[in-house]
C-alpha cells in the first residue's frame, strides 16, 4: 500500500471507519432514504385478506389429502410382482409425497407474501472489527495465558512439544495407508493370464475359437481360456481383454519382428485403452479404425493400431497368437508390454522377448 | 394476561424451563425479528441447504437396503427385472436392484437421490455464480466463499463417490477412468491405484470404500462447512442489493420471524415437493438398463452426471502427443494436463479470486452492498470467461452426442472444441465487458436525459422534441449509488533523495493489474453532471433549433 499514491478520491477514508462505502462526501448524489411503503390488496379490503386466508387453507388441505394418498399408494400397490406395479407405487408415493410437501410450502410462502405485513424493516451493521479496548483486552488475555504457562524462554520444552505432537499421528497414519494397499506389488500390472499356449476364448461365454470361425470383417471379443470362475476374475478380465479383427492379409501392414504375430489375418489387441483404460469396444469395419467410447481414441487396427486420434499416446498392445496341434487359436506369449493406461515405471516393463520360457511368473 | 388459556400457560411454562436452563429468552430476543433482505437470487443458496437435506433423508432410506459389498452373487431367478434374472453380479449392484424392484418406494428414494444429487451440485454452481458476479465475495465474506467453495468440491467428491456405489458397467467405466487418471501421476501413480483399490483394479475394496466416504467422511463434512457457513452469514447479516434506503450502514427486509419462518421454511417443503415429483415421474439411473459391472463392455454415448462432464470434456480435448519418457520413465502429460492441470488452475482462479480483486483495488472497507454486475465490468468479464471455458469443456465432454444428435464427424467437433477452449474465454471476456460498459453508458444516459415519454411537442418555431421526464431520486440512486474505482497510481520509483523505493516492481505489477481492471470504465453520474447536463441541454436545444435537426434530448430538463 505504501508505495502507490492514489488518485484523489479514489481511496477511501480507509481503516478508520470500514463501513464507510458510498459515503464519499465529495460530489455525490445523497441516498433518497426507502421509499414510501405500498399496500397490497389484501392489506386494504377485508374481502381481499379473506379470498387470500381461502386460498391458503385450501392448499394445505390439498397437501394433506395427496399425503394420505401417498400412504394409501403405499398399501395399495405391491412391488416386486411386474414392472407395472413398481412404477404405479413409486408414481402414486412420489406423487402423494411431493404434492404435500409442495402444498405445505407453496401456503406457506403465499401466505407470507400475501398476509403476513410486508413493510420493510431496518436494522444496524456493525463493522466486524472489534474495537480498540477488546482487541487490547484480547491480546492482554493471550499474553497472560503465556505467561501462566511459563512457556517463555523455555525453547526445549516448545521443542519436545512440537515433535512429539507431529509424530503422534504417523501411529495412526501408517498402519492405515499401509493396509489400505494390500501387498502394494504393482508390477502385477505388467502381466495378465495370457501365455504361451493360453487359448482364446470368446467373451462372455468361454467358447474356444477356431480360425476358420473368424470370418475376414468380423470382430471378437475375447478373453483367455481359464478366466471364468477362477480367482480375482474381475481384476484379470480388466488387464487380459482382448478384441480380435480378421482382415485380408493385403490390407494389413505389420512390423517385420511382429511378423508371426498374426494369424492368416487375424490380429489380437489388447481392449484396454493406452490413455485412461476403458474398454476400446466400437470396431468400424471400412477404415479398420477402432475407437474409445470413453474420450474418442481411435487406433487404427490395420497398422499395428497406431493411435490416429484422440488424447491416447501409444498403440493398444497386440497380442502374438498362432494355431495349436488341436487347430485353436492361441496366445503365444503374454503381452510384450504392459497394457492400459501409463504409469510412471512402464518402461520397465517393455520390450520383453517373446520367448515360452519367459512367462515364469 | 388475566385471561391466561391453559395453552398459554404451557407456553409460558415450557419458555421458562428453557430459559433458566440455556438462555433461551436471549436468543429469541437477538434472533426472532433478525431482519433479511428479500432476493430471488438468494433462493439459489437456499435450494442447496434444502436439497441436501433431502439428500440426507433419502440416503438415510437408501442405505436401509443397500449392501456395500462386492461379493459375487447370482441374482434369483424369481425376482425382477428379468433381464437380470441369474446373473452373476456385485451384491451392491444386486441390492440396488432389489430396492428398485422389491421395497416399496425404493425406487422413488433412489430417484430423488439421484435428482437431488444434481440439484444440489446445480445450485451451489449458480449460487457461487451470484455470489461472484454481484461481489459478495468481498470483504468481510472472503472467507465464507472459500467455505463454500470447499463444499462445492465436497460435493464433487459426494456425487462421484456415490455415483459408483450400485456398481453398474457405467459407474466400474468412470472407476476405471479414474484409476487411468490416478496411474497417470508421476513415481506414485501405481501406488495410489494400489492404495484406493486395496489392490489391483477393480478389486473387492473399492465399493466398501467408497460408501463409507460417501455417507460419512463426505456429509459429515459438507454439514459441518454449512453449519460454519450459515453462522457467518448471521454473524455478517445477509448482503443486500443495491436501492433507495439500502446502504453499506443498515440491512433492509423482513424479519425472520413470521416472514422468513415462512418463507424459507416453506421453501424447504416446495424443494422437496419438486424432487419428490420428479423421482416419481422422471426415470434416473435406471442401472438395470447397463448390467452389472465386467471391463469388457462399455456402452457408446454414455455420460457422467452433469457436474462430472467438463472433467470427462476436458480429457477428450486433450491430444495425445505429450507422453514423455524422460530417463525410462513416463509422464502422461496427455492425461495430467486436462485431468489434473486445467482443473486445478480452475479452481484455483475461483477460490483466490476474491483474495486477488481485494489486492488489486486496494480496498480494506466492509461491502455490504452488492454490485450490479455492469458496474464491474473486468470482475463480470472474468468470471463470464471462466463460465465459458468451463462450459466449452461440458460441450466437449458430450462431443460424441452432439456428433450423433447432429450428424457431424466427431473429429472436427472436437477439434473446433480445441480451439474455443483457447478463444471462448477471451472472446467472452471482451464481449460482457464491452457489453458492461455499454449498459453503464445507458444508465448515464438515462440519468442525464430521463425516460423517453413518447410525447412529441411542435414548437411554434415548428421545431419538434420528444418531451423527457427526469428520473426521480429513488429511481436515479440505483443508477448512481455505486462508487467509481480509478486504477491505481504509482509512486515514482524513487523516494526524494533518490533512493530506490523497496517492493517497487511488486508495485508495478499491481498498478498494472489495477489498470487492467479499472483503466476501461464509466463512472456513474455526478450531481455536478447533471447539472451541467440541464445547461447543456438549454445549450443544445437552442443550436439544434438553429440547425433545425429537431432532435433534442432532454427538454424536460429545461428551465
Amino acid at each position: 500500500m505504501s508505495d502507490l499514491t492514489k488518485s484523489e478520491h479514489v481511496t477511501p477514508p480507509g481503516a478508520s471507519d470500514p463501513l464507510s462505502v458510498g459515503e464519499r462526501e465529495l460530489d455525490r448524489f445523497p441516498n433518497p432514504g426507502l421509499p414510501e411503503h405500498k399496500h397490497r390488496l389484501s392489506d386494504e379490503s377485508e374481502a381481499g385478506s379473506k379470498r387470500v386466508e381461502r386460498q391458503i387453507v385450501i392448499l394445505f388441505v390439498l397437501s394433506l389429502l395427496a399425503s394420505i394418498g401417498g400412504v394409501v399408494g403405499y398399501f395399495a400397490f405391491p412391488v416386486g410382482v411386474t414392472l407395472g406395479s413398481v412404477q404405479a407405487s413409486t408414481l402414486s408415493i412420489g406423487l402423494g409425497l411431493g404434492v404435500g410437501m409442495l402444498g405445505i410450502g407453496i401456503a406457506a410462502v403465499h401466505w407470507a407474501k400475501a398476509l403476513m405485513s410486508d413493510v420493510e424493516q431496518v436494522d444496524e451493521r456493525h463493522a466486524q472489527r472489534s474495537d480498540d479496548a477488546t482487541r487490547a483486552a484480547a491480546v492482554q488475555a493471550l499474553k497472560d495465558g503465556a505467561d501462566d504457562s511459563r512457556i517463555a524462554r523455555r525453547p526445549v520444552l516448545k521443542g519436545a512439544l512440537v515433535s512429539a505432537v507431529a509424530v503422534a499421528p504417523l501411529a495412526f497414519v501408517v498402519p492405515l495407508v499401509g493396509n489400505l494397499g494390500g501387498d502394494w506389488n504393482v508390477s502385477k500390472f505388467r502381466y495378465t493370464m495370457w501365455g504361451p499356449g493360453v487359448r482364446l476364448a470368446r467373451d462372455p461365454d468361454g467358447g474356444l475359437i477356431r480360425p476358420e470361425q473368424v470370418t475376414i470383417g468380423s470382430v471378437w471379443h475375447v478373453i483367455p481360456d481359464g478366466l471364468l470362475g477362477s480367482e480375482h476374475m474381475l481384476e484379470e478380465k480388466a488387464k487380459a481383454v482382448v478384441l480380435m479383427v480378421r482382415m485380408n492379409p493385403t490390407e494389413l501392414t505389420e512390423a517385420p519382428e511382429r511378423a508371426d504375430w498374426s494369424w492368416d489375418g487375424i490380429v489380437a489387441y489388447s481392449k484396454v485403452c493406452t490413455h485412461v483404460g476403458c474398454p476400446v469396444a466400437l470396431y468400424e469395419q471400412q477404415t479398420h479404425h477402432l475407437l474409445c467410447p470413453c474420450h474418442q481414441s481411435t487406433f487404427d487396427v490395420s497398422d499395428g493400431a497406431k493411435v490416429v486420434f484422440g488424447p491416447a499416446k501409444r498403440a493398444l498392445p497386440q497380442l502374438p497368437i498362432t494355431v495349436d496341434d488341436e487347430g485353436y487359436l492361441v496366445a503365444r506369449s503374454d503381452f510384450t508390454e504392459m497394457v492400459g493406461p501409463s504409469t510412471w515405471e512402464r518402461e520397465r516393463y517393455t520390450d520383453l522377448p517373446v520367448s515360452d520360457e519367459e512367462k515364469a511368473h | 394476561m388475566s385471561t391466561t388459556t391453559p395453552l398459554a400457560k404451557a407456553a409460558g411454562g415450557t419458555a421458562d424451563f428453557f430459559d433458566t436452563r440455556v438462555g433461551a429468552g436471549k436468543m429469541v430476543k437477538e434472533f426472532a425479528r433478525k431482519v433479511f433482505p428479500d432476493h430471488w437470487s438468494f433462493l439459489l443458496g437456499e435450494i442447496a441447504l434444502y436439497s441436501f437435506v433431502v439428500l440426507l433423508l433419502t440416503g438415510t432410506f437408501l442405505t436401509m437396503f443397500f449392501v456395500p459389498s462386492m461379493t459375487e452373487v447370482h441374482y434369483p431367478e424369481d425376482a425382477l427385472p428379468v433381464a437380470m434374472r441369474g446373473v452373476e453380479m456385485s451384491e451392491a449392484f444386486a441390492s440396488t436392484l432389489n430396492m428398485s424392484f422389491h421395497v416399496r418406494g425404493g425406487l422413488l428414494m433412489r430417484q430423488i437421490h439421484h435428482w437431488a444429487a444434481l440439484l444440489f451440485m446445480a445450485s451451489i454452481v449458480t449460487h457461487m455464480m451470484r455470489v461472484f458476479f454481484t461481489g459478495a465475495f468481498r470483504k468481510p465474506r472472503e472467507l465464507n466463499w472459500v467455505v463454500g467453495f470447499t463444499i462445492l468440491i465436497l460435493g464433487l467428491a459426494a456425487g462421484f463417490t456415490g455415483y459408483s456405489l450400485p456398481d453398474d458397467v457405467l459407474s466400474g467405466n468412470g472407476l476405471r477412468i479414474t484409476d487411468g487418471v490416478v496411474k497417470s501421476i508421476p513415481v506414485i501413480g501405481s501406488y495410489m491405484s494400489f492404495m484406493i483399490f486395496g489392490g489391483e483394479f477393480p478389486g473387492t475394496e473399492i465399493i466398501p470404500r467408497l460408501f463409507t466416504a460417501h455417507i460419512l467422511l463426505v456429509p459429515a463434512l459438507i454439514l459441518a462447512l454449512i453449519a460454519v457457513h450459515l453462522v457467518l452469514i448471521v454473524v455478517h447479516k445477509h448482503t443486500q442489493y443495491p436501492g433507495p434506503g439500502r446502504s453499506n450502514r443498515n440491512v433492509v427486509g423482513y424479519p425472520l420471524f413470521p416472514v422468513y419462518v415462512a418463507k424459507a421454511g416453506g421453501f424447504f417443503f416446495v424443494v422437496f415437493g419438486v424432487l419428490a415429483i420428479m423421482g416419481a415421474t422422471l426415470a434416473i439411473n435406471s442401472v438395470w438398463a447397463y448390467g452389472p459391472y465386467d471391463p469388457s463392455p462399455v456402452g457408446a454415448g454414455a455420460q457422467p452426471d452433469w457436474y462430472m462432464l467438463f472433467l470427462e470434456g476436458s480429457l477428450r480435448l486433450m491430444p495425445g502427443q505429450p507422453e514423455f519418457v524422460i530417463a525410462g520413465y513416463t509422464i502422461s502429460l496427455n492425461v495430467l494436463i486436462p485431468a489434473v492441470v486445467i482443473p486445478g488452475l480452475l479452481f484455483t482462479a475461483l477460490a483466490a479470486y476474491p483474495f486477488l480483486e481485494a489486492w488489486v483495488t486496494g480496498d480494506k472497507r466492509e461491502h455490504h452492498v452488492l454490485d450490479r454486475p455492469r458496474n464491474v465490468p473486468t470482475r463480470t468479464g472474468v468470471g463470464v470467461a471462466i463460465l465459458t471455458a468451463f462450459i466449452i469443456l461440458v460441450l466437449a465432454g458430450s462431443n460424441d452426442i452432439l456428433a450423433t444428435h447432429f450428424n457431424l464427424s466427431i473429429n472436427s467437433i472436437t477439434w473446433v472444441f480445441r480451439f474455443l477452449f483457447f478463444a471462448g474465454p477471451v472472446i467472452a471476456f471482451i464481449v460482457t465487458k464491452r457489453l458492461c460498459l455499454a449498459l453503464q453508458r445507458r444508465d448515464r444516459e438515462l440519468v442525464l436525459h430521463g425516460h423517453e415519454t413518447g410525447r412529441v411537442v411542435r414548437f411554434a418555431s415548428g421545431e419538434y422534441i420528444e418531451v423527457h421526464q427526469p428520473l426521480t431520486d429513488h429511481e436515479r440512486w440505483l443508477l448512481v449509488g455505486h462508487e467509481p474505482v480509478r486504477p491505481l497510481e504509482i509512486g515514482p520509483g524513487e523516494n526524494e533523495r533518490g533512493v530506490a523505493r523497496p517492493a517497487y516492481k511488486k508495485a508495478v505489477r499491481r498498478s498494472k493489474l489495477s489498470n487492467f481492471f479499472f483503466a476501461d470504465r464509466v463512472e456513474p453520474v455526478t450531481p455536478s453532471e447533471l447539472a451541467a447536463s440541464h445547461g447543456h441541454g438549454e445549450h443544445e436545444e437552442i443550436e439544434s433549433a438553429e440547425s433545425n435537426e429537431g432532435l433534442l434530448t432532454n427538454a424536460s430538463t429545461r428551465g
